[in-house]
């Protein structure tokens, strides 16, 4: 039996539906990821699992036990680490440590636990003089205290700074050494892409995909090839060149995704691009041809399965979409050039 | 068990190791028991103003303690997600509850103790049939309705706007609780007004106990049982951990 089954789930608040039936299992020795917009109901799914708030429907088990009816056998078990704050703003890291610890059975080490999140230097220090990254590692720490064997972790690097960020993410992933079930939240794709095993994409409360990072971004990959160069190409000129059946998209200004038409390898069609390219005097930036996460990630969040580069037989062009902010293309301008459209339209 | 102790020990070494409470519990109930028995400034009506003032300002140091004290903390704790955090430990909310009861019961122990040497430094004579076991039980009723008004308040209202009224509340029931100024030196009114509140009620039993050697009255019997019995539930009641 998975450690944590979520079947179904709806949680509402009032007439508001935050969650609204989600399934999905997580597993000892893995990190699982929820993976989504703000707003998307991933805190509220987590809260449910961790017992702070009744489920308006479906079920929700952890390591078997309903985490809300069940809270008091389950909570000896369970290492939370909440969005913000939980950590009395006059204690230092290591009197929090110390009286957490102490609310467990068998705890770790709290000298260990605090030198191995980096923080003995500031051990006296009190939790609101923390810069946000220490208050975020210690509050990891108090989760790893009680030696837990599911985990909790929302937004666990949020406000953490980069050598921070590679820190936590070793002490996560230590943990899946463990054979510890790890969910984690976030909204940054970089983090679930580096971090977890297995991803499930989700917004206004429902999963919209789930896998690992690599089976996502396949899922993803329809053969495309990114590259950057000069904002504003003349796409007409280059479809012509690529050939007939391609579809050129500039997703964001200088960042374009050519999808070679059927029959024309991504070889042959890197190749023409790039020629093209040297003789219009461009100078190539990145060139990808590997599966994105992130083409996973706003296709399915961004634009629910309609693709941005569909384009309108009447009218030659279209405007795509604009994702849900993430990733940096929401709400700009995409331009948008087939040859199997007609040649007309301004630029 | 060890967990209840530990969060004891904790929440007895966070009031004594910031300032602010320290001088809230300790400083306020001393410095106005020394100055105003030196200083003959209150209307207090007794030649040795000492034996009005230990019962009243012992009436204040649990106010202090039991409703601003606790009130303020718990209301910076819940703003601070400290209170929801603590209900994923195996801490649990009874136990947590527990060990803020008995934090403040610890607190106004020491602070009696003080007050009392105190008070005999400056030669307060209790009265002859002072009676100490009904003056315990009616700090304890105090101490169970004012603790009851601070939770009400830390469990409602945000945390800034929490540490406002409960010391507005504090100097209110200071001045109209007969502590320092009895209550017949109110107009008529406004000595009416005191009488509904618990500090009031408070201060006059400790009076009548301490410096009579008298029973306590009837009404103040029902004010403290009243507030000890509804503000707790009503704390209950309406209480957010987050």
């Amino acid at each position: 039996m998975a450690s944590i089954s979520v079947d179904d789930l709806r949680i509402t608040y009032g007439d508001t539906v935050a969650v609204d039936g989600l399934s999905f299992t997580a597993d000892g020795g893995r990190i699982t990821a929820l993976l989504g917009p703000n707003g998307a109901g991933k805190t509220s799914t987590v809260e449910a699992l961790e017992g702070y708030r009744p489920i308006a429907g479906g079920t929700a088990r952890v390591l078997g036990l309903d985490p809300h009816r069940d809270h008091h056998a389950l909570v000896p078990h369970l290492g939370v680490m909440l969005q913000r704050g939980g950590v009395y703003p006059m204690m230092g890291p290591a009197q929090a440590l110390g009286l957490f610890a102490r609310y467990y059975d068998d705890p770790a080490d709290p000298a260990g636990l605090l030198d191995q999140v980096g923080l003995t230097r500031v051990a006296r220090t009190p939790w609101r003089r923390l810069s946000g990254g220490e208050q975020q590692r210690l509050s990891l720490a108090l989760a790893l205290v009680g030696k837990p064997k599911v985990l909790f972790l929302d937004e666990p690097t949020a406000g953490v700074d980069p050598e921070g960020r590679l820190l936590v993410r070793e002490l996560i992933a230590a943990q899946r050494e463990q054979g510890i079930t790890v969910l984690l939240t976030t909204h940054e794709l970089a983090e679930a892409e580096r971090l977890a095993d297995h991803v499930i994409i989700i917004d206004h409360g429902r999963a919209l995909a789930s896998g690992t990072p690599a089976e996502l971004a396949a899922g993803a990959n329809d053969g495309s090839i990114r590259f950057t160069t000069v904002a504003g190409l003349d796409l007409d000129a280059l479809a012509t060149v690529v050939g007939a059946g391609s579809v050129l998209v500039e997703s964001a200004p200088g960042s374009y995704r050519l999808r070679p038409a059927p029959g024309l390898t991504v070889g042959d069609a890197v190749a023409r691009l790039t020629t093209w390219l040297a003789e219009s005097g461009h100078t190539l930036g990145d060139l990808r041809t590997g599966p994105s996460l992130e083409e996973a990630y706003l296709a399915i969040t961004g634009s629910r399965g309609e693709p941005e580069e569909v384009i309108d037989q009447t009218h030659g062009r279209r405007r795509g979409r604009g994702g849900r902010g993430s990733g940096g293309s929401g709400g700009s301008r995409r331009r948008t050039r087939s040859t199997t459209g007609s040649t007309g339209g301004d630029r | 068990m060890r967990p209840l102790l530990a969060q004891l020990r904790a929440e007895i070494t966070m009031v004594f190791t910031n300032g602010e409470t320290v001088f809230l519990t300790l400083g306020i109930p001393v410095v106005f028991l020394l100055f105003f028995s030196v200083v003959h400034v209150l209307p207090t009506g007794v030649t040795h103003p000492v034996d009005f003032l230990v019962p009243g300002i012992l009436a204040l140091a649990v106010m202090s303690t039991s409703m601003t004290a606790l009130g303020i903390g718990t209301g910076f704790e819940r703003g601070y997600g400290v209170l929801k955090r603590l209900g994923s430990t195996p801490l649990g909310r009874g136990r947590l509850l527990a060990a803020k009861i008995l934090s403040v019961l610890v607190i106004e122990i020491f602070q009696a103790i003080v007050l009392v040497l105190v008070g005999y430094a400056l030669s307060w004579h209790p009265a002859s049939g002072a009676s100490t076991g009904l003056a315990l039980v009616v700090m304890l009723l105090g101490t169970v309705g004012f603790g009851g008004i601070g939770l009400l308040l830390a469990g409602t209202l945000k945390p800034l706007v929490n540490l406002a009224v409960v010391n507005a509340l504090f100097v209110l029931l200071l001045l109209l609780g007969g502590m320092l100024i009895p209550l017949d030196k109110l107009p008529g009114w406004l000595a009416a007004v005191a009488e509904v509140f618990p500090a009031s009620a408070l201060a006059n039993a400790l009076q009548q106990c301490l410096e009579h050697g008298g029973s306590v009255s009837g009404r103040d019997w029902i004010v403290l049982v009243l507030w000890a019995a509804l503000a707790p539930v009503a704390a209950a009641v309406t209480f957010r951990w987050e």
